[in-house]
């Protein structure tokens, strides 16, 4: 009777998830866009909740509302859901509407034949990217030029040695018989400049309107904000470092670090096992919420850039895919942060898993990201900040 | 350089991003499809040789500019340096995607926010398209849809309707397909809207010192909502140049 009611509480909450992410599309990613195929909507929203329905299953987990089998049941479900979502169901339809934009592709038939041939050779791929696991040599990730070439471009096409002052010379000591092809090259000349120009004066704007952000109460406290994580994402680069370097993996949890020291140093004496389940669960749902609604603002901003009325459903399918990995891997790294009474459900649920070495690894992608991420903000402000051709 | 003494009108072309409007203002003035259409950064600008009243023995020569604003979300705040004078508004929406369609109504408190107030930087209240203030600057609209060719087939009836936006403005409304230039053929339908579409524009800059006596009256179809503009609205109507 009680795994009954379980059960009516979780699928209660696993729509209200849907309805969540399904606002979410139409209301921020799907703002200037038509819906035509309403698949892809139900796609986003169902990865969308059966993501947050893993991150609401831990916190269950920790403060221990529901019955242990049942939140097991439903752990193995909701894996399971979300591996044949993100495996099967997103890579099939991406490849579905990528072909579907192909021109030359027309019968319908001959899409769906294209499309399993697309998603036979992604498994295949996918597995063997799993086969040397879990020992595999860290790969380097590839470098964006984009904003470079057209700099260069722009730069070649500007006379800067005739200029204003050959336009001068022009006018005044002209006999009339300019050709056309030299005057057409001046406008183009000119048209760029005023497009540089109108780039500048866009950055002026926002630098102005940053500016009087930062004067506001709300602007001061996301600047404080902004202050206090920079400092944890300094000591998160310097953990990682060590724990490569010596080859180290975090066997204590920070919730239990935490505890003993302050039992220890301090000499603070509380009820451990009440307290420590309390710092748990404000600790993982700080990093649930964040991790949530910064991926979610990121989706976004990424898809306002990138989409095109053609493209839309093909990058809000990606993005779908990205959203997927990006909550069960870090469920899965999420073990890292609690005790080890709270552990014991994921360890159950995902099986015979090397989770140490997982970790370590996770520690090396995230140096290397951390690393590329500070070499390309250095170089996009290397060049004067209101180059950045954003379109 | 020669002086040359043509006169000129401003026209403005605007819409969401990507509905196609450098296409359209290339096809317009060079008669060809455009070649590679990329994202317009602030503004392009076309020019075009128009006959005033072809045929007639008033006719006289006009240059059409066509300012192209590039529709980027990014850009809001620094377009409006394109909005003022403005002579003409065209505004664009894609046939595929109904939002380009309804988001024409931010477009055109946009553009009439900037127009009449100068320029008004950091304005939020065009963000909500308000018949009234339409009625006190009378700058002729053509609604033009993009992208014909690619509708799907079950949602041919798009067609058929009469776009709100094309209603509440009085405005004319053209559909085509920006890449061919069979359209837009000397003496089709729509070459021939467009030229009246010009001619009320060169009209209104040149001619009219009141807007009542216009070449068409049915620029001004009111719909029950609106009451008429009375005429001492037409007093605020001084286009500098």
């Amino acid at each position: 009777m009680s795994f009954f009611l379980d059960s009516v509480v979780m699928f209660s909450t696993q729509i209200l998830f849907f309805l969540g992410g399904w606002v979410f599309f139409i209301r921020r990613l799907y703002k200037d866009y038509e819906v035509h195929h309403i698949i892809v909507q139900l796609i986003f929203s169902l990865t969308f909740a059966l993501s947050c329905t893993m991150f609401e299953l831990i916190i269950f987990e920790i403060l221990g509302i529901l019955n242990t089998n049942s939140r097991y049941f439903h752990w193995k479900l909701d894996i399971f859901a979300m591996l044949f979502t993100v495996i099967f169901v997103l890579p099939f339809y991406i490849a579905y509407f990528t072909l579907s934009n192909i021109r030359f592709v027309q019968k319908n038939r001959l899409i769906v034949v294209l499309t399993v041939a697309a998603w036979l050779i992604f498994v295949y791929f996918f597995w063997k990217l799993g086969d040397p696991f879990p020992i595999l040599s860290p790969k380097h990730g590839k470098i964006a030029l984009a904003e470079r070439e057209s700099l260069q471009r722009a730069a070649n096409a500007t006379p800067k040695q005739r200029g204003i002052w050959g336009m001068i010379k022009n006018v005044t000591g002209s006999s009339g018989k300019e050709s056309i092809s030299q005057l057409q090259q001046e406008v183009n000349a000119y048209e760029e400049l005023s497009r540089q120009l109108f780039l500048e004066v866009v950055d002026l704007h926002n630098t102005k309107e940053r500016i009087i952000y930062s004067r506001t109460l709300q602007g001061k406290y996301f600047n404080f904000m902004g202050y206090i994580f920079s400092m944890y994402c300094l000591w998160k680069i310097v953990i990682s470092t060590i724990n490569i370097v010596f080859d180290r993996v975090g066997k204590t949890d920070p919730v239990t670090r935490g505890v003993e020291i302050a039992v220890n140093y301090f000499g603070i004496q509380f009820d451990v096992k009440f307290w420590s389940q309390q710092i748990s669960f404000i600790l993982v749902g700080i990093i649930i919420v964040t991790s949530i609604r910064g991926l979610l603002i990121n989706l976004t901003k990424f898809f306002y850039a990138i989409s095109s009325s053609k493209s839309s459903s093909v990058i809000v399918l990606a993005l779908a895919q990205i959203m997927g990995m990006y909550f069960v891997s870090s469920v899965l790294l999420m073990r890292m942060n609690m005790p080890p009474e709270y552990r014991g459900i994921i360890t159950e649920v995902l099986g015979d898993l090397q989770f140490n070495f997982y970790h370590r690894w996770f520690d090396v992608i995230f140096l290397v990201s951390a690393l590329s991420s500070m070499g390309f903000i250095y170089l996009a402000h290397q060049q004067a900040p209101e180059k950045n051709m954003n379109p | 350089m020669a002086a040359i003494d043509i006169d000129k009108v401003r026209i403005l072309v605007v819409g969401d991003s990507g509905v196609g409007k450098s296409s359209l203002v290339h096809l317009v003035c060079h008669s060809e499809p455009i070649a590679n259409a990329s994202w317009t950064i602030g503004a392009a600008v076309d020019v075009k040789v128009h006959e005033y009243k072809e045929g007639t023995p008033s006719q006289k020569t006009y240059f059409l500019e066509f300012w192209d604003v590039g529709g980027s979300a990014n850009h809001t705040k620094s377009r409006h340096i394109f909005f003022n004078p403005v002579h003409g508004l065209i505004l664009v929406h894609d046939l595929t995607n109904r939002k380009s369609h309804l988001n024409l109504r931010k477009w055109l408190a946009e553009v009439l926010a900037k127009d009449s107030n100068g320029a008004k930087i950091g304005s939020n209240s065009g963000s909500e398209y308000d018949p009234e203030r339409f009625a006190g600057s009378h700058i002729p609209i053509l609604v033009v849809g993009t992208k014909m060719d690619q509708i799907d087939p079950r949602r041919e009836s798009v067609l058929s309707r009469s776009s709100p936006v094309a209603e509440e403005c009085g405005a004319d409304e053209i559909n085509l397909d920006c890449m061919q230039s069979k359209d837009l053929a000397a003496g089709t339908s729509k070459a021939v809207k467009f030229s009246r579409f010009f001619d009320k524009v060169i009209e209104r800059r040149f001619f009219a010192k009141d807007p009542f006596q216009s070449v068409s009256t049915s620029s001004y179809m009111y719909t029950d909502r609106r009451r008429p503009v009375a005429p001492q609205y037409i007093s605020k109507t001084c286009h500098q140049d």
